[in-house]
């Protein structure tokens, strides 16, 4: 193991143990947004129409409920995914590429949070 | 590292001579990267005037049946399409298969035609039945 350069650095420690965990959950979540994304489109141009009531009680049928529940932790997941090696391979700087992945994370959690709500609203709430 | 500076490092965007290998994945990043903010921000504005009720609801189709909500809606079809063409090329890729030069280039082609072709068949269906 010599100290000059990079890979002289690292060759003979072996490998993270980590490596293909991104990677891999990047395949398990492309899966869902493929499966889930076709029911949706397919869902939704099969309605008679696309009024509120027709979308709501669509939307409101226990699974309809829970693939919609499905669909926004895994795009919010996926998602999350694609943005953070955006992040990785554009922002260098170490501060900024922190910010960059902190608001990454605080905006993915929020909006798929906000998702899921929205949907136990649609299915559960007595409004509207 | 000292010394590290000015030794080459891997060539950028402007120096690469154009092909389809690098053109589908530019598209596959350009595409993904566009539904996370855009396609993302859409559906939780969906969900949630689906949740507030008729009022919030009639606002949000109102504005999507505005041109600038058909280029929105049309745009994240697209986008829609062709991560999910390029996507399922990545999964090809994965297994070891299609890195032939000839074949690589074939499909890097033929995957974004067919996500045009879905996105035309798809608002063609919506607009004709």
């Amino acid at each position: 193991m010599g100290n000059g350069t990079n890979i002289g650095r690292v060759r003979g420690l072996g490998s993270a143990k980590s490596g293909t965990h991104h990677w891999m959950l990047q395949r398990f979540t492309a899966i869902g947004n493929l499966v889930l994304g076709l029911w949706l489109l397919f869902s939704l141009v099969g309605l008679p129409d696309l009024m509120f009531k027709t979308v709501k009680a669509w939307a409101a049928q226990p699974i309809s409920a829970t693939a919609l529940v499905l669909f926004a932790v895994t795009t919010f997941w996926h998602a999350r995914l694609g943005l953070q090696v955006l992040i990785e391979d554009y922002v260098h700087e170490h501060a900024n590429k922190f910010a960059a992945m902190t608001l990454l994370n605080l905006a993915s959690f929020g909006g798929a949070a906000f998702g899921v709500f929205a949907i136990v609203r649609i299915a559960l709430g007595a409004a509207a | 590292m000292a010394g590290a500076s000015n030794r080459p490092i891997s060539p950028h965007l402007q120096i690469w001579k154009w092909g389809p290998g690098m053109a589908v994945s530019i598209l596959h990043r350009v595409t993904g990267d566009g539904m996370a903010l855009v396609g993302l921000a859409v559906l939780l504005w969906w969900l949630g005037a689906l949740a507030g009720g008729e009022g919030s609801y009639v606002e949000f189709t109102r504005h999507m049946k505005e041109w600038y909500g058909q280029v929105v809606l049309i745009g994240l079809s697209w986008a829609f399409f062709t991560h999910m063409a390029s996507g399922l090329r990545h999964f090809v890729l994965d297994i070891g298969a299609g890195y032939e030069l000839k074949n690589n280039a074939v499909w890097s082609m033929v995957t974004p035609l067919i996500a045009l072709a879905l996105t035309g068949a798809t608002w063609a269906y919506i607009l004709l039945r």
